[in-house]
């Protein structure tokens, strides 16, 4: 083949197709083989600074003693840094001078969505819409007290609902009123006298309160003593759907009753720094993530 | 002229002729450079950069009319102050221009790379330089052969006017993202930020190379636009190119001026391939190296009348025309209207942008979990997150008014909200309607924003919103 090369001279491989489609042995451009030299060069630098050949387990370290978690932590430190400044005002403020500060509101709305999806949402909703049997954190009626010093309370120390169930106590009879009554009331309505009356002597008044309002009694600066019982007086179920059926249940079976197959359960964990769950004392949120969460609460719609 | 004169002239370019060959690449080009009106017409387009270096010092109301102030995230333009919320516009800049370069191929073929193209403009600038200060092209070329140690003292002000002109490239372009008086007294005081230095000596670096030495290799080589502009013509677009027709076949004229029998009009004197700043030869027709720039034109049109024949042997021609075929005009190209429609909708979409660009916007956000809250007092609330976005450069107090559904009651806004100057300020509302007016699942709310700037000028919005409901 080589022998009988047509185009001598030429600096082909002697490789010959269709008479006249050879096989050339011309170099590359210098330019292209400069960039690929440049490039192994800039290879054997960078694996010489950085961390790169999987020898034994760990791969070589480079000599910049270049890490990815290094890197990491130093951007945290970064984050840490400018929270720092918010962090420290939040922690020398009370709630009520947070909420008046727009800027460190926003800030503590932000940092406490994540405290309030890991804690709060999976009983109350992501938004506080509430969830059947679990309280609406957006509306305004409030078992315990809406009060900032309240809703720290009650996420420090938790709550637990009590009422008794009726069932053997009352007849059939008078749960029907009472339960029929409870509704006229949800409607604005006055009330049966019949209603009123079994809700007076039947001991109900006790934890509603004597106008049924869920309050015990007023303390002045706007504080309020409940036990925690619902407010039968406004629109709002404690435990929904709400109507007659579950006003009847909720009389008839009570609320965390041991002992009582169907009564309601309403019970919110403690989440204090000290609380303790089955005789065990753990840490769940500290009062600095206690204040912010008052705050994103408050700010749900049933503070204002 | 007489025809002992033009045999003289013919004979001068043949001798000429043997220098010239196409470049495939190899070696340096030294293209003849000669006036005409296609060279006039480069050097009015290319002083279209002069914007470029000239720009940065126009100044606006006290501050520079162009700025792109990346690290406050603020782009300048004249009296208007684009932010990142307003970057669909940057969108609709990038389709226009892709649009109009695909429209000008289209329509005159590469008129991009062979007029405006920063790789052609400094190119020429610097074969420019280059024959100011070491002669015509012959030259140049022996020049080339000569020991290192001549060459060096003969190049060496080329070399350093060329690194001149790639620093003050840099510089222009980095004077377009910081205040340029500013950069002119921090950039030798070591004050300038490394951005700017590393900026500036890429840019010296890549100009002095890619101007000073890779030149046509780039667009041979290396740019993609090349390749894309090169599909976009059709047998309609006008291009310089060669009669073929008239041309062909071509012959050395002999002796005394005189064609042979049955010779074309090309005398083959090679001065189009000589004056070409890619090196190619536009008789072998469009061809990936033709940047169309022209000067073929000017150089053939003055060979034509020197040899006493009609100008127009390489003129701007379509494929059509010169193989005969009927012409259509531009207007008849569904081509030309569909490009020129997609560039009046982003010129469009652009001029809108401007004209509505906003010193104030609100935004609305409706609460979606919950939609809505029902109140102790059978009242329905729902949750609205503001975002006021102030582009003001001084800190706005805004008032914010609610219409919508009767009674209802607005908290969060008993006091303006302090909107602090280029960023968007977040505020959270509260509306609450009566159980009476709820006639809807959804009826719309107004949100009205008012403010005052320092100089009394009033700023308003307004943004809709929907308050929701349960079913009624």
């Amino acid at each position: 083949m080589a022998d009988h090369n047509p185009f001598p001279g030429e600096n082909n491989t002697g490789h010959i197709w269709d008479s006249d489609l050879r096989e050339l042995q011309n170099p590359p451009p210098r330019w292209w083989m400069i960039g690929f030299w440049t490039s192994i060069l800039w290879v054997i630098g960078y694996t010489i600074l950085y961390p790169s050949w999987p020898v034994g387990e760990e791969p070589t370290p480079g000599i910049l003693g270049w890490t990815q978690i290094e890197e990491y932590e130093r951007g945290v430190a970064q984050i840490e840094a400018r929270r720092a400044e918010f962090e420290s005002r939040i922690g020398a403020l009370g709630v009520e001078e947070i909420l008046a500060d727009p800027g460190l509101t926003q800030y503590t709305l932000a940092s406490a969505k994540v405290l309030f999806g890991d804690n709060c949402a999976a009983c109350h909703g992501s938004g506080g819409q509430g969830n059947p049997g679990y309280p609406v954190l957006a509306d305004d009626d409030w078992l315990y007290g809406g009060s900032t010093a309240k809703l720290t309370e009650t996420i420090t120390q938790g709550r637990k609902g009590n009422m008794l169930a009726h069932q053997d106590i009352l007849s059939a009879e008078e749960v029907d009123t009472l339960a029929r009554w409870t509704v006229e009331m949800s409607q604005g309505e006055p009330g049966s006298e019949a209603g009123w009356q079994l809700f007076s002597t039947k001991g109900c008044s006790g934890c509603h309160g004597p106008t049924a309002n869920g309050v015990l009694a007023e303390l002045p600066g706007g504080e309020v003593i409940t036990v925690g019982a619902a407010d039968l007086t406004d629109r709002i179920w404690r435990f929904e759907p709400g109507g007659y059926e579950s006003a009847r249940h909720t009389i008839l079976y009570g609320v965390n009753q041991s002992g009582v197959e169907q009564t309601r359960e309403a019970v919110m964990p403690a989440f204090g720094p000290t609380a303790r769950v089955e005789d065990v004392e753990i840490r769940r949120l500290d009062p600095q993530e206690i204040k912010k969460l008052v705050v994103y609460v408050r700010l749900l719609g049933g503070g204002l | 002229m007489s025809s002992r004169d033009r045999a003289t002239e013919v004979e001068g370019l043949y001798a000429e002729a043997a220098q010239w060959h196409v470049n495939a690449g190899g070696e340096t080009i030294h293209a003849k450079r000669l006036a005409g009106r296609w060279r006039t017409f480069k050097w009015l387009t290319a002083s279209v950069w002069l914007v470029f270096f000239l720009g940065p010092y126009v100044r606006w109301d006290g501050r520079q009319a162009v700025l792109f102030d990346i690290p406050n995230r603020q782009y300048h333009l004249f009296g208007a102050t684009v932010l990142p919320q307003d970057f669909w516009m940057l969108s609709l800049l990038l389709l226009f221009f892709a649009i109009l370069l695909a429209v000008v191929t289209a329509v005159v073929g590469r008129a991009w790379c062979g007029y405006f193209c920063f790789q052609t403009v400094w190119t020429d600038v610097f074969t420019w330089i280059e024959e100011r200060l070491e002669g015509p092209p012959a030259a140049r070329r022996r020049l080339d052969q000569a020991p290192f140690a001549v060459r060096l003292r003969a190049r060496l002000p080329k070399h350093l006017l060329w690194l001149v002109i790639g620093w003050f490239t840099g510089f222009s372009f980095v004077a377009w993202f910081v205040d340029a008086p500013t950069l002119w007294r921090t950039f030798f005081t070591g004050e300038a930020g490394v951005a700017a230095y590393v900026t500036v000596a890429l840019f010296t670096a890549g100009t002095y190379v890619l101007a000073g030495f890779l030149r046509e290799q780039v667009c041979f080589w290396l740019c993609p636009y090349a390749r894309i502009q090169g599909v976009m013509l059709d047998p309609t677009t006008l291009v310089p190119a060669y009669d073929t027709g008239r041309g062909e076949p071509r012959g050395r004229l002999r002796r005394g001026g005189e064609a042979a029998a049955g010779q074309g009009d090309c005398i083959d004197c090679n001065q189009c391939v000589a004056v070409c700043p890619t090196g190619v030869d536009i008789r072998q027709g469009q061809q990936e190296g033709c940047i169309t720039c022209a000067l073929c034109i000017d150089a053939c049109d003055q060979v034509m009348d020197k040899v006493g024949k009609a100008r127009g042997l390489i003129r701007y021609a379509s494929l059509d025309e010169l193989e005969g075929r009927p012409t259509r005009p531009l207007a008849l190209r569904p081509r030309v209207w569909l490009y020129g429609g997609i560039l009046t909708l982003a010129l469009a979409g652009i001029v809108y942008g401007l004209a509505s660009l906003a010193a104030l916007d609100l935004k609305v956000l409706h609460e979606r979990a919950p939609l809505f809250v029902r109140l102790s007092d059978g009242s329905i609330q729902n949750r609205y997150t503001l975002k006021l976005l102030n582009k003001t450069p001084d800190p706005l107090a805004v008032e914010i008014r609610v219409s919508g559904p009767p009674g209802l009651e607005v908290s969060g806004l008993e006091r303006p909200i302090q909107a602090a100057a280029g960023v968007v300020t977040p505020a959270l509302v509260f509306v609450r309607v009566p159980e009476s007016a709820l006639a809807a699942e959804q009826q719309p709310v107004v949100f009205h924003a008012e403010a005052r700037r320092r100089d009394g000028q009033r700023l308003d919005t307004a943004r809709e919103s929907v308050f929701i409901a349960p079913a009624p």
